[in-house]
């Protein structure tokens, strides 16, 4: 049946259990990286072809002086105006009846092209597969009417899913609670990025500390298109102005 | 400035050298193409050598991308919808741009190919003979020049720090190209003893070019700002170096000195640096 579906992640409930990062291996039958263990809780480091959920861990001073978490669970964002199938060649990159970003396996030819293109490095390169690959948003539990396996797995309901504008509603009413509560530094992220996010974000710090790009830097990659031309064109025009004077001119050894 | 956080795509040594044949190629067509035009009976064997030289140049390029692919044979996926079996072209997306300027370029790079062979045989195929045939070489020298150009729009038409935080990249690349293009053309043209006059007219050509490349690279830095910076690491500001010394120095003997040895010296660090200028873009963006 086709809807118009959202994921709202409200990171004031993640409580970093990774739950959502599993079912979401389980489910798609990704086998992962190996673990990688630095100065912190986070083994699995980015959202890649392996990683189509990340939970982020940052470590913060409070403004009392002790130290508190910051964790996010990342996914792909489903972009109404997404980087990535704008640049596409293939058009192996689809938006689907529940208006999600979904690579087609049997279409992909690993140009990637759309991983450049990605300002929240969501896609990697399957080296496998030779694919490009990133979260589905469970298309194929879509298709039979179940929530995403990450969504379901989540224990917190720090992961919510539902129709978009459900989750819009969801997370505006979760703002103003929070705010309401005196948690002034909460913001909502993904209502106006890309022409409105399919996964939205409730963020208690700056975008970019989740790496996410700010508002102002939402911006698509054929925006460089008419001034790369143009100055190409320009270019151009004087470079075959020089030959043709170079060509044309007397002198030297002639 | 624009704030991404963007995965490299691990585009590497099979775009580099993508990138820097694709300039020769196109960039060669074009010099040959304004030679044909404007020269003179002793440029004509110099011209001809431009449109022996620019399809084989052209021939590695489809397969550089194609080895490049994560499924090499779906190649035909960028020109074909693979479902509907209807043309894919997003005159948005440069890759689907330039893979079709690729298509249509060889097609004139091939022609010309054949007539110059013909013309080696003393014969001139009668369809580039004329007004016709002057029409032909200028549509495919914008073909070329596209080719030679639309790689650093490739880049710059992304979210990548850097690539996408300047609309110089295209324009670099294209002067770059040409610069390459005449050193290639001077250096084929000397070892082949042709005559001196088109050697002379190369040489001038290049100072033209790589004037415009070394203003293109102040552009560069200037739009990129403080992203620059990036180059600033040991290993980038090497291949910094050697892109000055592959424009400095052929134009310091370009304007010194006309003599045979100095003048393949000078074209040989051109070809240096352009392949330089390259590879540090394009991994230097990504690491």
């Amino acid at each position: 049946m086709a809807r118009t579906v959202g994921f709202f992640t409200d990171t004031t409930l993640c409580i970093g259990c990774k739950a959502c990062e599993v079912a979401c291996k389980e489910w798609n039958q990704l086998p992962g990286h190996a673990p990688q263990f630095g100065d912190g809780y986070d083994n699995t480091s980015q959202l890649d072809e392996q990683n189509w959920r990340h939970v982020q861990f940052h470590e913060r001073t409070t403004a009392k002086g002790g130290v508190a978490w910051n964790m996010m669970s990342d996914v792909c964002k489903h972009c109404a105006l997404a980087s990535c199938m704008e640049v596409c060649p293939t058009n192996a990159i689809i938006r689907t009846e529940f208006d999600t970003v979904y690579i087609q396996p049997s279409v992909c030819n690993g140009c990637r092209d759309c991983i450049a293109a990605c300002p929240y490095h969501v896609i990697g390169f399957d080296e496998a597969s030779g694919l490009a690959r990133k979260c589905t948003f469970c298309y194929d539990r879509l298709q039979a009417n179940l929530t995403p396996a990450c969504a379901k797995a989540c224990p917190t309901e720090s992961i919510k899913f539902g129709d978009l504008d459900t989750m819009r509603e969801v997370a505006g009413a979760r703002l103003n609670q929070l705010r309401g509560q005196g948690m002034s530094e909460a913001r909502l992220y993904g209502d106006k990025e890309y022409g409105g996010l399919h996964a939205l974000f409730l963020l208690t710090d700056k975008p970019e500390i989740y790496g996410l790009p700010p508002t102002e830097s939402a911006v698509l990659p054929s925006r460089n298109n008419v001034r790369g031309y143009l100055g190409t064109l320009v270019t151009a025009a004087l470079g075959v102005a020089g030959a043709v004077f170079a060509f044309r001119e007397r002198g030297g050894k002639e | 400035m624009v704030e991404h956080f963007v995965t490299p795509p691990q585009w590497e040594w099979y775009i580099v050298w993508y990138f820097f044949l694709g300039g020769i190629a196109g960039g060669v067509y074009a010099l040959g193409a304004i030679l044909r035009l404007l020269g003179d009976d002793r440029d004509a064997p110099v011209a001809r050598l431009a449109f022996l030289l620019s399809l084989p140049v052209l021939a590695v390029c489809p397969i550089l991308l194609t080895l490049d692919l994560g499924r090499p044979l779906r190649f035909w996926h960028m020109m074909i919808d693979s479902r509907t079996f209807g043309l894919n072209f997003k005159y948005w997306s440069p890759m689907s741009v330039g893979v079709w300027v690729l298509l249509i370029f060889s097609v004139f790079a091939f022609v010309s190919f054949l007539e110059a062979l013909a013309s080696l045989r003393g014969s001139r195929a009668p369809f580039l003979a004329g007004g016709l045939g002057r029409v032909f070489v200028i549509v495919g020298a914008v073909f070329g020049l596209f080719l030679a150009g639309y790689t650093g729009i490739l880049l710059s038409v992304s979210n990548q720090p850097i690539w996408s935080d300047t609309w110089a990249l295209g324009a670099l690349f294209l002067a770059s190209g040409l610069s390459v293009a005449a050193a290639t053309l001077s250096l084929v043209t000397r070892l082949g003893r042709h005559e001196q006059s088109a050697e002379a007219k190369l040489t001038r050509a290049d100072r033209y070019f790589t004037i415009l490349e070394l203003v293109l690279l102040v552009v560069f830095f200037l739009s990129l700002g403080a992203v620059g910076s990036r180059f600033l690491a040991p290993r980038w500001m090497a291949l910094w170096v050697v892109v000055l010394i592959g424009t400095l120095v052929p134009l310091a003997l370009h304007f010194s000195t006309e003599r045979r040895v100095p003048a393949m010296f000078a074209a040989v660090l051109t070809l240096v640096g352009g392949l330089a200028l390259r590879i540090v873009v394009v991994f230097g963006a990504q690491m």
